[in-house]
């Protein structure tokens, strides 16, 4: 008896937390709220089978708790109760999976109109770099990294001369415009995450790894490295602004151009080894 | 479940001879296909306890170490919460010990511990016993193969004691990190642990060609694959399972001391770290990873696979009604051992594989869950009609089936690729696998202790502090580990040194105080249960023969202790499956593997 009430008050501090808790998402920022959705599917479906499952189990152990009087029933197989049983869970996980799938579908897929942006992750940091007018980001080697260029760009590129490079800085984004974010690193494995964007990917070194979103609300949120990257990973943070259209172009109109820096860094790097001669 | 009996010839015969002891009608048991070998018996103290080549004293040996071995990984979880909950008052651990924690805990628990305590522990001792073989069948190489895991644990210890400490890469290493001098414990750290992990998987695999030999060919006569006891088809898959997984794991960690110690880049693409070129080239980051999941997976089934066997003995001979739905159950572990090793990359939906891999894996995980689904109905089915002592390991197990199932629903959000995009890398997984492969599995273990206790030691455990351990335990286990899929919700991310000043985080840390004090109770509860394993192993009630009334051969054995050798002079001959409680038609309760039909002519049973 008491132990049939210990698990059924156990099953009603679940849904009862579930329902009354204050911990719960987030509140979306992008266009992933299809992502919520999802995951509440998922939350009805699964979580009835839990409270199905854990009273059935608690009803046995009330009802036929040890009687020395009572003899157990002898009943090795039930065919259709099983052969039940296993449709049924094969429709609820097809339930599951497909509207899933659909979603995922989605997320791989990126829109024509997405501005591409690059998410340059470091130990312990986060760089960004931006297309200029033509609209292409330059392509990167690490082998290139130097004091220079900093990004690892290819000089003998063109659509590298206009790149626009956001360095230890936030990063603005402007709102309803769909980003493809392409995800570089330059040592270990990171990743690149916005809670309130749901969206997340692992940046590797050696490859591009992307994934895109539609910022929906502005403000400024906080961007997490969400793969361990090192002692430094908890602190390894960054912020992103979500701007309206007039707000955005003066914020990219400040930023300074790759070719720009390149010449200023070189320029630098002269005049320092002029002092250190002198 | 029973030979067919309806022969009046083979009736008439036995019973003749049933004035003697059950002499098995001929018919029926087809003899001994080889003779039986001479056991190795040992002399001296040394070989008798110490290098011993008896399965059930390396069970207990595998048992020990692993139990020791946890005790380390449990205190480094209580320096990990009191950071999470408390980081202002218990300031003692930087980020890199905190890194390091987390790491040690996580190999130490899913490894050493309950891989080792599985089948190293309840493998040796259960299997030859439970098939009814005097030993296993290479004594020798089981031998070898528990001082291999020891010297594994060693090194593994020692580590902790090498410049720059134990390595701090996270339980899954993955390279680079790994590897590079961001990541506390890269220099002797990480190297003793990839060599301590090889180490395990070269004893382990000993051991493991002992458990699946053992069962194909040295089970009974009369023990057909389908009489065995679930705990054995859950060992010997699980054991099968972890024979093909870790020689991934051994691939990869020789690949990455190779890269680590030599300069190699197996893993290693062109990195720029430190303000300057690395000189590595060509290597993949991502291929680690397949590897070390091809691996990981598998094992989550290594040992939730003798979780799933254990529990169905437990609840069938503690219902006193016979498991529901055997035959399901079996093909159930063999599917679920087989679709373990195409689901591997559901780990991996955020690594940056081509993300078409996504619909694949997705797919693979979600129909995992109907054979895990129908194990579970039919573990509730046993219940129905049952017949139920609310024991200790009975109490055990239904805690296991709460944790299991929350557990396991969780599996299905991280398993559909969408739902896994937000989620992953956050409390939620923390909270899913401490559930699923973490507690629930524990239970199991707990449960199976308190059930075995009298057949290993010839004493009962406490029954009150029993008590008093389960509901500790089980109701403080789900009060940690249920909230903390909530903080995930929130956004928080796993492997988090400190995040009190993120201003989403700010509603979970009264949370994260309460998960801290509700682990510290869990953790430091478990001396109850550790003091009542020492002084009831001393001073603790006797037992008396077959306490449960179980049927299977284990409880049946001459001596309790079963003795070197197990069975006395004859083996015992298998005439049915271990599951006939309450049979109907016969006034005895329950009816022993070894018990012939002509000794029950009256029982209805059902034909194997």
């Amino acid at each position: 008896m008491f132990v049939a009430i210990i698990f059924i008050l156990i099953i009603i501090g679940s849904v009862w937390f579930h329902i009354w808790s204050p911990w719960w998402w987030t509140p979306v920022a992008s266009n992933w709220g299809n992502i919520d959705s999802t995951i509440e599917l998922t939350f009805w479906i699964t979580g009835s089978v839990f409270v199905a499952v854990c009273s059935f189990m608690s009803y046995c152990v009330w009802r036929y708790r040890y009687r020395p009087d009572r003899k157990a029933e002898y009943k090795p197989e039930d065919k259709k109760l099983e052969i039940r049983l296993t449709a049924l869970t094969a429709l609820g996980v097809i339930a599951l999976l497909a509207p899933g799938l659909v979603v995922w579908n989605k997320y791989v897929t990126v829109p024509e109109n997405a501005l591409k942006i690059e998410v340059v992750a470091y130990q312990w940091g986060w760089n960004y770099r931006l297309p200029g007018n033509d609209g292409v980001l330059g392509t990167t080697n690490i082998s290139l990294i130097n004091d220079e260029n900093p990004y690892g760009l290819n000089p003998d590129d063109p659509n590298s001369k206009d790149d626009v490079i956001v360095m230890d800085a936030d990063l603005h984004l402007e709102i309803n415009q769909p980003v493809k974010v392409e995800l570089r690193s330059y040592d270990v494995i990171h990743n690149f995450y916005v809670p309130q964007f749901r969206a997340k990917m692992d940046t590797l070194p050696g490859i591009v790894t992307y994934y895109w979103f539609t910022p929906t609300k502005k403000g400024g949120f906080e961007i997490l490295c969400a793969e361990y990257c090192g002692t430094g990973h908890y602190a390894m943070r960054g912020k992103v602004l979500v701007d309206e259209k007039i707000d955005y172009s003066n914020w990219l109109a400040k930023q300074i151009t790759h070719e720009k820096m390149f010449a200023q860094n070189k320029e630098n790097k002269k005049l320092l080894t002029a002092e250190i001669k002198n | 479940m029973s030979d067919e009996y309806n022969n009046s010839k083979v009736e008439t015969k036995s019973a003749d001879s049933s004035s003697g002891s059950y002499a098995p009608p001929a018919e029926n048991i087809p003899a001994s296909e080889i003779p039986e070998q001479e056991l190795y018996h040992a002399k001296s103290f040394w070989t008798r306890w110490v290098f011993c080549q008896d399965a059930k004293v390396i069970g207990v040996q595998y048992a020990l170490t692993a139990t020791a071995v946890g005790l380390i990984g449990l205190v480094l979880s209580w320096g990990m919460r009191l950071q999470l909950g408390f980081p202002e008052t218990f300031s003692f651990l930087g980020p890199a010990t905190y890194y390091q924690s987390v790491t040690m805990h996580g190999m130490i628990m899913v490894v050493y511990l309950l891989t080792a305590l599985f089948l190293g522990g309840f493998g040796n001792y259960l299997i030859p016993l439970m098939v009814g073989a005097r030993d296993m069948v290479f004594p020798y190489l089981n031998m070898v193969s528990f001082w291999m895991f020891l010297v594994a644990v060693l090194v593994l210890i020692s580590s902790f004691f090498v410049p720059g400490g134990p390595t701090g890469a996270g339980w899954t290493l993955y390279p680079p990190q790994a590897i590079l001098p961001g990541t506390p414990g890269s220099e002797m750290g990480i190297v003793l642990m990839l060599v301590s992990l090889s180490l395990f998987v070269i004893g382990f695999t000993m051991g493991g060609l002992n458990y699946v030999i053992t069962i194909l060919q040295a089970r009974t006569r009369g023990m057909t694959l389908m009489r065995m006891p679930l705990t054995i088809w859950g060992i010997f898959t699980a054991t099968v399972l972890a024979l093909l997984a870790f020689p991934a794991l051994l691939v990869a960690c020789i690949m990455m001391t190779l890269d680590n110690l030599l300069g190699t880049s197996f893993f290693m693409p062109e990195i720029f770290t430190m303000g300057e070129q690395l000189g590595t080239t060509g290597g993949s980051p991502i291929l680690f990873q397949h590897l070390f999941w091809f691996f990981g997976h598998p094992e989550v089934y290594i040992v939730a696979l003798p979780a799933f066997g254990i529990v169905s003995d437990l609840i069938s001979v503690h219902a006193r009604k016979n498991i529901f739905g055997y035959r399901m159950m079996v093909w159930a572990i063999v599917i679920i051992g087989a679709l373990s090793f195409v689901v591997w990359a559901h780990h991996m939906y955020v690594s940056g594989m081509n993300p078409y891999f996504g619909f694949f894996f997705a797919t693979t995980t979600l129909i995992i869950a109907v054979p895990t689904a129908i194990k579970v109905y039919n573990w509730v089915l046993t219940l129905w009609r049952g017949n139920i002592h609310l024991t200790i390991p009975m109490l055990f197990s239904l805690g296991f089936i709460v944790t299991f199932v929350n557990g396991g629903i969780t599996g299905l959000f991280l398993g559909n690729v969408i739902i896994d995009i937000p989620l992953s890398d956050t409390y939620f997984v923390v909270a899913h696998f401490h559930m699923v492969m973490g507690i629930a599995p524990l239970m199991v273990i707990f449960g199976a202790i308190y059930h075995w206790f009298p057949l290993v030691s010839g004493r009962h455990l406490n029954q009150t502090l029993g008590k008093i351990h389960f509901w500790v335990s089980f109701v403080g286990a789900y009060a940690i580990y249920f909230p903390m899929h909530y903080l995930g919700f929130i956004g928080v991310p796993r492997r988090y040194y400190e995040m009190y000043d993120s201003p989403y985080m700010a509603s979970g840390v009264g949370l994260n105080q309460f998960i801290t004090v509700a682990a510290l109770i869990v953790g430091f509860t478990q001396i109850i249960f550790l003091y009542n394993i020492f002084h009831s192993a001393l001073y603790g009630k006797k037992s008396e023969k077959n306490p449960w009334k179980a049927n299977s051969l284990e409880w049946h054995t001459p001596e309790m202790p079963p003795e070197h050798g197990n069975f006395g002079k004859e083996l015992p001959v298998v005439y049915r499956w271990p599951y006939d409680f309450s049979v109907p038609g016969v006034d005895r309760e329950y009816i022993p593997q070894h018990v012939a039909p002509s000794e029950v002519p009256t029982a209805k049973v059902e034909k194997t």
